[in-house]
């Protein structure tokens, strides 16, 4: 087994600079092989006292700071001044809130942590409002040393959820692709690029890898084989299955929301068509409709009834929707001549995609109800966007200073986040399910 | 059914999972709850999966490359969306159409190729129907169906690697690779 040693890059290292107008934050951080640059415009931070948990000095890795650069890189909350706070408080009644509110501190998150006589580790975190004085949350985990970090996620995320009403996704996944010279490596990382682990090594490329549902598998595009089949791989076991390997293409997979179910695009009988097989590759695939055109990059809906995907049946590449047992084609976008790339947010009310303006390539917003649109970015060569599973971010890849990078921008527009990596370009990002 | 079934490796065992904490989101909490480890169900540890093995090819006949003519040229070039085989590119594609009517041993896979500018998966599409659209110049000039495969590399594999129309043109393209050769 194959873990990448974390290579910390130097702070501010490799950092393509950007400069939004109205920027309010910058900041940066830095993580195994990716670094991560976040800026935010006209947004107005919600300030908390987050303060360093007792005793977790003597952890081999402290808790606070990563619940710490969890909130701050979604760009909605600030630390406010917390220093000099001494003792450190563990519980509301030790909590000078005349104090925090004099700070403008909207809440304090304190914790503490103790070694137990069976090696775990306790952690005892809570939340007050300092408005109403109210312990909006109290939790104890007990985790194994080498847990430490995905504790702290769990407390950014149960922290984040209080705070908003919406799911954290501190504690998921993503995967990118990183190429780097002849090689091409299908990469796991933490949500904060920790933890980043190499799941597939090739000389030659990997494209579309797509989560399951569940978490526990991939499926993606290989050509090891000199031409593009779909491979589903465990994750846990690193088996994998060649599920899609007819004459010509076999691309684009998309799981179906339970799981069971591919949507595949497979140019067995010429042209790039939709189809649909069983996850293990097994029946007959089944043909989702015919025609002339290329039709491909199918994605479901979240209600599993219907797929979007991308065709240039009309004489450019639009993207439509029909329903999964075959029937009639509801076109989606109007405006330009190459929409391509569809992704729904998790509730299925929006759309992203990608839309060629003049010699750009951006990523596009649509609200599906009232068909508005909002650009997402003003880069040149953007693709392959998708949702975080709580909806807030679209992750996708675009191209800085000659290098591919993946791009982060709020579903509001107003947080952007970039990340590059040293060695190479990286590409094709993915974001697993919630945890 | 064409299908490679893999061998399977079981390098390691997921983490035993533990039931993950109960939170109640809406009330204030104001007891202090004692929660396991919480283990995600995505596994932890993720080995590196092993490479597929591909079948050996068998020789066949094919014209010298670089030699003069039509029968000489490998590529056919497209302008950007599109996947008409154009003027220069006929010929080149009847060349090798009546080489594969003379030829009934020989065989091909024709290559398709596009720029770098926007999605993979569709230029994966296009590439494809580049190269269909070749196929069906050949069939129609002499080749069978049967002495043609036809692959797409979408925009994986840029011959020219700028980022310019220079580049981007050489890009746009459909390669004849004879089997073999």
């Amino acid at each position: 087994m194959i873990f990448n040693t974390p290579q910390r890059l130097s702070l501010f290292g490799a950092i393509p600079v950007i400069v939004f107008a109205f920027w309010m934050a910058y900041s940066s951080f830095v993580r195994a092989e990716l670094s991560l640059e976040i800026t935010t415009e006209g947004l107005k931070q919600i300030p908390l006292a987050m303060l360093p948990f007792a005793n977790e000095r003597d952890l081999t890795t402290a808790v606070s700071p990563i619940v710490i650069a969890d909130l701050q890189r979604t760009g909605l909350f600030r630390q406010a001044d917390v220093s000099g706070v001494n003792p450190i408080p563990t519980e509301t009644s030790q909590l000078k809130l005349a104090e925090w509110r004099a700070k403008q501190a909207t809440a304090v998150l304190m914790g503490s942590a103790t070694i137990e006589h069976d090696g775990k580790i306790k952690i005892r975190y809570v939340l007050v409002d300092v408005a109403t004085e109210q312990e909006k949350l109290i939790e104890v985990i007990s985790v194994a040393p080498s847990q430490l970090r995905g504790a702290a996620h769990r407390i950014a995320d149960a922290v984040y959820e209080k705070l908003t009403g919406e799911k954290g996704v501190f504690s998921t996944k993503i995967s990118y692709i990183v190429k780097d010279g002849p090689s091409y490596q299908l990469r796991v990382a933490d949500a904060d690029a920790y933890n980043e682990r190499t799941i597939l090594s090739s000389k030659e490329p990997i494209i579309s890898p797509k989560w399951s549902p569940d978490g526990s598998r991939m499926a993606y595009v290989t050509f090891e084989l000199k031409r593009p089949l779909v491979v589903v791989q465990n994750l846990s076991t690193g088996a994998r299955k060649v599920v899609a390997n007819f004459r010509g293409n076999n691309s684009a997979p998309a799981w179906s929301p339970d799981g069971k179910r591919l949507a595949v695009t497979l140019s067995r009988d010429g042209i790039a068509q939709i189809y649909t097989i069983d996850a293990e590759g097994l029946e007959q695939p089944r043909r989702l409709m015919t025609t002339r055109a290329i039709d491909t990059e199918a994605v479901f809906t979240p209600d599993g009834k219907s797929i979007l995907f991308t065709s240039d049946r009309g004489g450019s590449p639009q993207i439509y929707k029909i329903p999964v047992e075959g029937g009639t084609a509801q076109r989606l976008t109007f405006t330009g001549n190459y929409n391509v790339s569809p992704r729904l947010s998790p509730d299925g009310k929006k759309l992203v995609f990608i839309q060629q303006n003049g010699s750009a390539f951006r990523v596009m917003l649509q609200d599906l109800d009232t068909n508005q649109l909002q650009n997402m970015s003003d880069n040149a060569l953007d693709e392959s966007p998708s949702f975080s599973p709580n909806g807030r971010m679209i992750l996708y890849a675009s191209r800085a200073n000659g290098k591919g990078v993946l791009a982060l921008v709020s579903a509001d527009g107003r947080v952007r986040q970039k990340f590059s990596t040293q060695a190479g370009d990286v590409y094709e990002p993915a974001w697993g399910p919630l945890q | 059914m064409n299908k490679i079934l893999l061998g399977v490796l079981v390098v390691s065992v997921l983490a035993a999972c533990s039931s993950a904490p109960k939170k109640d989101a809406a009330a204030p909490i104001t007891e202090t709850k004692v929660a396991e480890a919480p283990t995600a169900a995505s596994p932890t540890k993720m080995p590196e999966a092993q490479p597929l093995v591909a079948p050996m090819e068998e020789a066949s006949p094919y014209p010298t490359k670089g030699q003069g003519g039509a029968l000489g040229e490998r590529s056919i070039y497209y302008a950007f969306d599109s996947y008409v085989v154009n003027d220069a590119g006929k010929p080149v594609a009847a060349a090798h159409a009546g080489f594969l009517g003379g030829h009934a041993k020989a065989k091909i896979t024709l290559q398709g190729n596009c720029d770098e500018r926007g999605s993979r998966e569709y230029n994966l599409a296009l590439g494809s129907r580049r190269a269909e659209a070749v196929k069906s110049v050949m069939t129609v000039s002499g080749a069978s169906a049967e002495q043609i495969e036809v692959v797409s590399f979408g925009k994986e594999k840029p011959m020219m690697a700028g980022h310019d129309e220079s580049s981007w043109s050489q890009n746009r393209r459909v390669d004849i690779v004879y089997q073999g050769e």
